[in-house]
């Protein structure tokens, strides 16, 4: 497997979709908790306007990978991660860079809805105002947002309502709706459909295929359809390395490596 | 079989030795409240409101007693909430993996189980004795350092039940610290918050030590801090240990006022907890 993972080189998506220029590049990247390695070597480029999945088995470090993506881990004491992740040219594991702002670029949806405890309205503005929006343009950014996210014919007329009030499945749309709100480069999905029941999972996919015209995303999923659903390229992780990635279609139909079809067939998992 | 018929019997025996001891303390609250109540009510009528602690013999109120009380709970609390919440805002949220958080933690424990009379010294040596006289802003300070550790606690408690998501949510959206915080996380932990202070409250309205070192008491109405002033707790404790009819019915008196005020209390705050509950 080493060979083979080494003779690829990380820009080499191969398959029919000439492959756009990477938005982020991530390089040789380590992370730890505490002493457990728990990436290794990580080399992967997520193309500009794709949508990029994550496959693996539980522990992985799927969501981690995703969690170095918008340095969420830096929360957190004795987690640490080195190599390095380049977004616009900038290596965001570098020192000295701003987290606030980073996180503006990199827009990240959690696997439980995390509505705030305010109103839907607050929700979605409560972003707009960290970035300075002027207040005459907030209401039709949040209805552009909740547009974006499928969202808005079910709550227009109850914008003043509880963001906690929503189902399960409007919840995760809203969260949704407040990451795109401030226009990020790049989404990050941890999950997002887990918490759901198929129709609104159905509705969190058809948002995502049309989101990514906008951006850019990265979605850790454990479910193996919903990869092939809603995925341009995928790329499968096992013990916390990158075994394979590549366009969605080959990996679900010709991969390379054994692992990663006994992953996708069942075998294990 | 045998086993069987054995559980049965240490099931009906605990059942009934748990049934009896929760009894027993519902009994006991009971009595003291019915006695409360029947010899209170009786005493209570607008001059306690309306007329100062008499002297002996002499009709009167409570007037002085109790607006000292209230002003000085009322310093006490302003004194010990903002100390409270942005101690315990330290310990669940910027601190909370440090080891000052641990020690502040095991500190706090002591403070709170703290037996109030070495509070009411401490501020004794601190604001009567350096002052020279006893005041009701000593009196003050000595609540407001019971007042703290019960904040400290409610609000680093209620502030750890807040799912870490949700503060990872609101980093997320590129919000700094603070703002997350302030936005999100106390609003998520507010009737808690609400809840510990309103405890607070009720704690410190029936003290009665740390104020007898500090504040003393007064026969007048006084609203001046720098001067002794009345209390209701030491009111009592000095009403219901005199001979004369007329203090010890102003004793009971002032026992069913404060009963009520903690009771009134605790039901606020569980209405605004429940109501938390439900949103």
């Amino acid at each position: 497997m080493d060979t083979l993972t080494r003779e690829r080189s990380p820009l080499s998506f191969e398959g029919i979709d000439p492959a756009p220029k990477p938005r982020i590049s991530i390089r040789n990247l380590e992370f730890f908790y505490g002493k457990t390695r728990a990436l290794k070597g990580i080399d992967l480029d997520l193309p500009e306007n794709r949508v990029t999945a994550f496959i693996g088995p539980s522990g992985c470090g799927k969501s981690t990978l995703l969690r170095v993506l918008n340095r969420m881990y830096d929360l957190y004491p004795n987690q640490t991660a080195t190599g390095e992740v380049l977004l616009d040219g900038e290596n965001i594991l570098a020192r000295g860079t701003d987290l606030n702002r980073l996180r503006t670029k990199v827009g990240m949806v959690f696997q439980k809805p995390t509505p705030f405890p305010m109103t839907i309205h607050e929700n979605i503005a409560f972003g707009l105002r960290l970035m300075g929006t002027v207040k005459s343009e907030i209401d039709d950014r949040i209805e552009a947002a909740l547009r974006g996210a499928a969202l808005w014919e079910e709550v227009k007329d109850k914008l003043q309502a509880s963001g906690q009030s929503l189902s399960g499945g409007q919840q995760q749309r809203l969260c949704i709706a407040r990451t795109i709100a401030v226009e990020p480069e790049v989404i990050l999905l941890d999950e997002p459909a887990s918490a759901l029941d198929p129709i609104s999972t159905g509705k969190i996919e058809e948002t995502i295929h049309q989101l990514k015209e906008r951006f850019t995303i990265a979605i850790v999923t454990h479910n193996m359809q919903q990869a092939s659903r809603v995925s341009d390229r995928t790329a499968f992780m096992y013990l916390g390395e990158l075994i394979e990635a590549g366009e969605t279609a080959q990996i679900f139909t010709r991969p390379r490596e054994e692992r990663t079809s006994d992953y996708i067939t069942g075998r294990f998992g | 079989m045998a086993s069987m018929t054995r559980r049965k019997t240490v099931n009906a025996v605990m059942m009934t030795l748990s049934t009896g001891a929760a009894g027993l303390g519902l009994f006991v609250l009971a009595v003291i409240l019915i006695h409360l109540v029947a010899k209170g009510a009786g005493a209570l009528n607008l001059a306690v409101f309306t007329q100062d602690t008499p002297s002996p013999m002499e009709a009167g109120g409570l007037r002085n007693a109790i607006v000292g009380s209230l002003v000085m709970s009322a310093i006490a609390v302003a004194i010990g909430t903002p100390i409270g919440i942005l101690a315990g805002t330290y310990m669940a949220e910027y601190g909370r993996f440090s080891k000052l958080t641990k020690l502040i933690r095991f500190v706090n424990d002591i403070l709170l189980s703290a037996p109030s009379i070495i509070v009411g010294l401490f501020v004794y040596q601190l604001l009567v004795v350096s002052l020279g006289h006893f005041s009701a802003l000593a009196g003050a300070v000595a609540l407001a350092i019971l007042v703290i550790p019960i904040v400290v606690r409610t609000t680093e408690d209620m502030l750890l039940l807040v799912p870490d998501q949700l503060r990872e949510a609101g980093l997320a959206m590129g919000a700094p610290r603070w703002v997350v915080i302030r936005t999100i996380a106390y609003k998520a932990a507010r009737a808690g918050m609400v809840t510990g202070v309103l405890l607070a409250i009720a704690r410190i309205s029936g003290e009665t030590a740390p104020l007898l070192f500090t504040a003393l008491s007064n026969n007048f109405f006084s609203l001046n801090l720098t001067q002794p002033m009345a209390s209701l707790p030491i009111t009592i404790f000095q009403f219901a240990l005199s001979p004369y009819d007329n203090w010890q019915a102003l004793a009971w008196a002032g026992a069913l006022l404060i009963t009520v005020a903690v009771l009134a209390l605790s039901i606020i705050a569980r209405l605004v907890t429940s109501r938390k509950e439900k949103a």
